[in-house]
């Protein structure tokens, strides 16, 4: 049980997803304008990489290592993520329509989110277990979760701020998130 | 075939720099020069491969599910050059890590495929990959020279800034950090330039 909790806290401070391991930067800077899409991305994503990292580790142990066949990995995740990915949309858009309204203008942009393909070769990589690999993914969505909405909440103030013409826009985005993983560098001390 | 498609991914439309693809791959393993020039040739290698096969088979595909097709197409490449990697170069292959399967959701690659090859010929959409790779090979080398030089004082493994500065180097350019701020500042000195031109 420790080791479990270690890793979700470890995913979503000190090897924080966005901020120390790099990935998932395209819906970092390119979501994070306003803190509620901000939620309503990480939310979707929470949910899609729980899912990918659960069907993901299902595939590769039952069937790929059973029959020899985990070079083929990387082609077989992204094939299930993608599918995921639709199925998750079609799911929500029959059950739920006002999740779906919040929710879908991201769901498309999830497939191509490398902290959900990461996320699986990740647990391969570390040889979690499934129970694992599950607090892995949920630890480290909630991490890209964190930096998202933090880096949403310092980009509103930024646009009141008088930042010079060259760095406006995308080069201001990069220094605050540098200087935002400098800061969660201090949990690095923690573990 | 024009020449003009290669040179344009070179500086016009750099991928990094102009379109801002591929974000991952470009801060997380630019710590040295050489992951640098082995993360854009590794993908400069892929993006040759799909962009000659979808342009060959871009005609046949039905619109509907041509975008699966590209995807496996792509995953099949990367497959390809991992392997590759790990036989050839297990040192670069270890150092590249989880980024070289990665390559698969780089959203260069699908990006050119879909935007550019799907609708050109062959010989246009190599020259296009090519161009496309090496623009994305020289922003990883730039931004992973400075790191190096100013994080470790060396250039390619080699002492360049003399062993009192690489006694106490500017560490903080070689972690996470440094890379958002070399980004940054590059950036905006492209944007500066741009303003004077």
């Amino acid at each position: 049980m420790t080791k479990l909790i270690l890793i979700l806290i470890g995913a979503v401070f000190v090897n924080n997803f966005v901020l120390s391991r790099f990935l998932g930067i395209c819906p970092f800077v390119g979501v994070s304008k306003k803190v509620e899409s901000a939620i309503g991305m990480g939310m979707a994503v929470t949910f899609v990489m729980l899912l990918a990292a659960t069907a993901s580790w299902m595939i590769y142990q039952y069937i790929l290592v059973a029959y020899g066949l985990q070079y083929l990995s990387t082609i077989v995740f992204i094939l299930v993520i993608a599918a995921l990915v639709q199925f998750v949309e079609m799911v929500i858009q029959k059950s739920a329509p006002a999740l779906y309204k919040s929710l879908g203008v991201y769901l498309p942009l999830i497939t191509t989110n490398c902290a959900v393909l990461g996320i699986a070769i990740l647990n391969i990589d570390l040889q979690y277990t499934l129970l694992q690999s599950m607090f892995h993914a949920v630890g480290g969505a909630l991490g890209f979760t964190l930096a998202l909405v933090i880096m949403a909440g310092i980009r509103e103030r930024l646009e009141g701020a008088s930042v010079p013409a060259s760095l406006k826009g995308f080069p201001i985005a990069f220094i605050v998130a540098g200087l935002l993983a400098i800061a969660f560098m201090g949990f690095a001390g923690m573990m | 075939m024009s020449f003009r498609e290669f040179t344009k991914g070179l500086y016009k439309e750099n991928p990094t720099f102009r379109i801002m693809l591929g974000m991952c791959p470009t801060l997380a393993v630019t710590t040295s020069l050489i992951n640098g020039i082995g993360m854009g040739l590794a993908t400069a290698a892929v993006l040759v491969c799909s962009n000659a096969m979808i342009s060959l088979i871009g005609g046949i595909v039905p619109n509907k599910i041509r975008i699966p097709v590209y995807v496996v197409v792509i995953a099949a490449f990367v497959t390809i050059t991992d392997l590759s990697l790990a036989a050839y170069v297990p040192v670069l292959h270890k150092s590249l890590g989880l980024f070289i399967p990665l390559i698969v959701v780089n959203c260069i690659v699908l990006g050119r495929a879909e935007a550019f090859a799907n609708r050109h010929g062959v010989g246009d959409s190599i020259l296009d990959g090519l161009g496309m790779g090496l623009g994305f090979t020289l922003s990883l080398s730039v931004i992973g020279s400075i790191r190096e030089i100013l994080g470790a004082g060396t250039i390619l493994g080699r002492p360049l800034l003399g062993h009192a500065y690489m006694a106490h180097p500017f560490l903080l350019f070689v972690l996470p950090a440094g890379a958002f701020f070399t980004l940054a500042i590059l950036m905006g000195i492209m944007n500066r330039l741009e303003k004077k031109s």
